[in-house]
């Protein structure tokens, strides 16, 4: 009983089981074969369901994660033990596991921290393979790599349970039939496949900065499992790109403002209204940091562009100051290369800040692709609504609440309409 | 005497949420303390051994389903039954839906 003398010993590291279960099910996937990951997850599973039901009656261990890794351990020599012959383990060290010589070092060796961040690349780069699609990469990323669950990642991306069972059912039989393994991919599909990996974190990252989700804009937690697994990529040789640092200062920068993007009702502030004091400046000077460690290429990649662009706006002491011109020059950039109409809506919004609301509008009213987007038809409103034209912003700002069903978003189009 | 059984749902956390019950847990656990009325408690494992009859035969483990399980048991300190219900009702084992059983630990009288 003498844990509940000291409670505050007792405190865990925020979200210790989540990450500890992610690192884990790399871990044991790499030891049984990825067509086996399931036998990994039940024992993670198991075993922080032994933690729970052990912990709980009195003191968490001084050091609960060595814990953890132990009552794993034991639970996975049992199962080589047992099951051995019936079913077939395939990892690249499933030699190793056959004799009961090699079997503990093996595992031993496995669940060190070099080992540990190994394997949870090799997940992220399987995750990531070319036959799954993009949603499943996200949400096997998700399961394995981030601990959570099929509720939890169905409520990320506002899908039920059981879209997100079959989809991971779906998953996990290609796995299986196509025999996928733990692995990075061979020299010639390297490159390709760090870019399948950088992509899928960024969305990741975008689902939970720009989430649709109707109660809460912010996923927080996407985000910082992105930006967790990302920070993993700059710390092997392999993945330490300059494209991934650009991304993780995209990351930085992006966080940075995540206190001030609401206010304390919950209700979107706007980049020109936020308190630029509020800024996070640990996470800009990081930005910082990973932007110029990105610098060491002349390729430049999108996500140098886009990181670009969230460090002007970061590093500008107000948003009458902001470097527009550079702005302006950066999208004119990335419109070229992406073509992307979610980019070019807001290249307008540079283009209003140089050039004059009026030019700006005739560009926008004559951006196509973007009919049913809600922002828009919020950007048109408020370029209408600057330059004078209340009745036109009106009908604009009344347009774009057809298409939004987030709550934080109609909230702000309705105080726009208050201004009209 | 407390004897807790988690229920179905305690079996099917996700990490995260395993964790924020455990949060509760070391909450509960500390007002107990602060009250003085925990007098000790033990997780059990979940495994164990049956011996049974005459010819005291051994088998495995508990035999129940999972959620039937007694997962561990509490003493506290209570003038009476109802006392020991009352403190029980702040437990976090009701959050997963599970089941605590008071039962008053008859002391010999030597």
């Amino acid at each position: 009983m003498n844990g509940s003398d000291n409670p505050e010993v007792n405190k865990l590291v925020a979200h210790l089981f989540r990450h500890e279960a992610g690192k884990m099910v790399a871990v044991l996937t790499r030891l049984f074969g990825f067509r086996n990951i399931e036998q990994a997850e039940d024992i993670v599973h198991d075993t922080l369901l032994k933690a729970l039901e052990t912990w709980k009656y009195g003191a968490v261990p001084e050091n609960p994660q060595a814990w953890l890794y132990r009552a794993a351990k034991n639970k996975a020599i049992d199962l080589i033990r047992r099951e051995q012959v019936k079913y077939k383990i395939d990892g690249e060290m499933a030699y190793l596991l056959k004799s009961e010589y090699t079997l503990t070092s093996t595992i031993n060796e496995l669940f060190t921290e070099n080992e540990i961040k190994d394997s949870q690349l090799r997940m992220m780069f399987a995750c990531c393979h070319p036959s799954l699609s993009q949603e499943g990469q996200i949400t096997l990323i998700l399961k394995t790599l981030c601990g959570l669950n099929v509720r939890e990642i169905g409520s990320a991306f506002l899908s039920n349970e059981d879209t997100i069972t079959k989809r991971l059912y779906r998953v996990k039989e290609k796995i299986r039939t196509e025999n996928f393994a733990l692995d990075y991919p061979g020299a010639d599909a390297m490159k390709d496949r760090t870019e399948a990996v950088l992509k899928t974190l960024y969305l990741l990252f975008n689902e939970g900065y720009n989430s649709s989700h109707p109660e809460k804009l912010i996923r927080e937690d996407l985000c910082e499992e992105a930006m967790r697994l990302t920070i993993l990529l700059t710390e092997n040789e392999k993945t330490n790109l300059p494209q991934t640092n650009a991304l993780l200062a995209l990351m930085c920068y992006q966080v940075s403002r995540f206190t001030t993007r609401l206010d304390e009702k919950g209700l979107i502030v706007l980049l020109q209204d936020q308190d630029r004091t509020k800024w996070t400046k640990f996470l800009i000077e990081k930005g910082n940091y990973y932007l110029s460690q990105s610098a060491t290429t002349r390729d430049k990649h999108d996500f140098h562009l886009e990181a670009a662009i969230a460090s002007v706006h970061a590093n500008s002491p107000s948003y009458e100051q902001t470097d527009w011109p550079i702005l302006l020059s950066l999208y004119d950039q990335l419109l070229h290369r992406a073509g992307n109409p979610i980019v070019a809506l807001n290249r307008c919004l540079v283009y209003a800040e140089v050039e004059g609301y009026e030019k700006a509008i005739e560009e926008l009213e004559n951006l196509e692709g973007l009919n049913d987007n809600c922002y828009y038809y919020a950007a048109l409103g408020e370029l209408y609504l600057k330059n004078g034209n209340k009745d036109m912003a009106s009908e604009q700002f009344t347009k774009a609440l057809e298409f939004t069903s987030s709550f934080a978003i109609s909230e702000l189009l309705a105080r726009k309409l208050e201004l009209c | 005497m407390y004897l807790f059984r988690n229920g179905a749902e305690g079996q099917s956390l996700s990490p995260e949420a395993m964790q924020a019950h455990m949060q509760k847990w070391m909450v509960w656990m500390k007002t107990l303390g602060e009250k003085g009325v925990l007098a000790g408690g033990e997780p059990l494992e979940q495994t164990g051994k049956q011996v049974t009859g005459t010819k005291k035969v051994v088998t495995d483990g508990p035999f129940t389903e999972a959620k039937e399980i007694v997962g561990g048991y509490l003493i506290v300190n209570a003038k009476d039954i109802d006392e020991a219900v009352e403190i029980s009702k702040g437990c976090p084992v009701f959050d997963v839906n599970g089941r605590l059983e008071v039962r008053p630990v008859h002391k010999m009288e030597m």
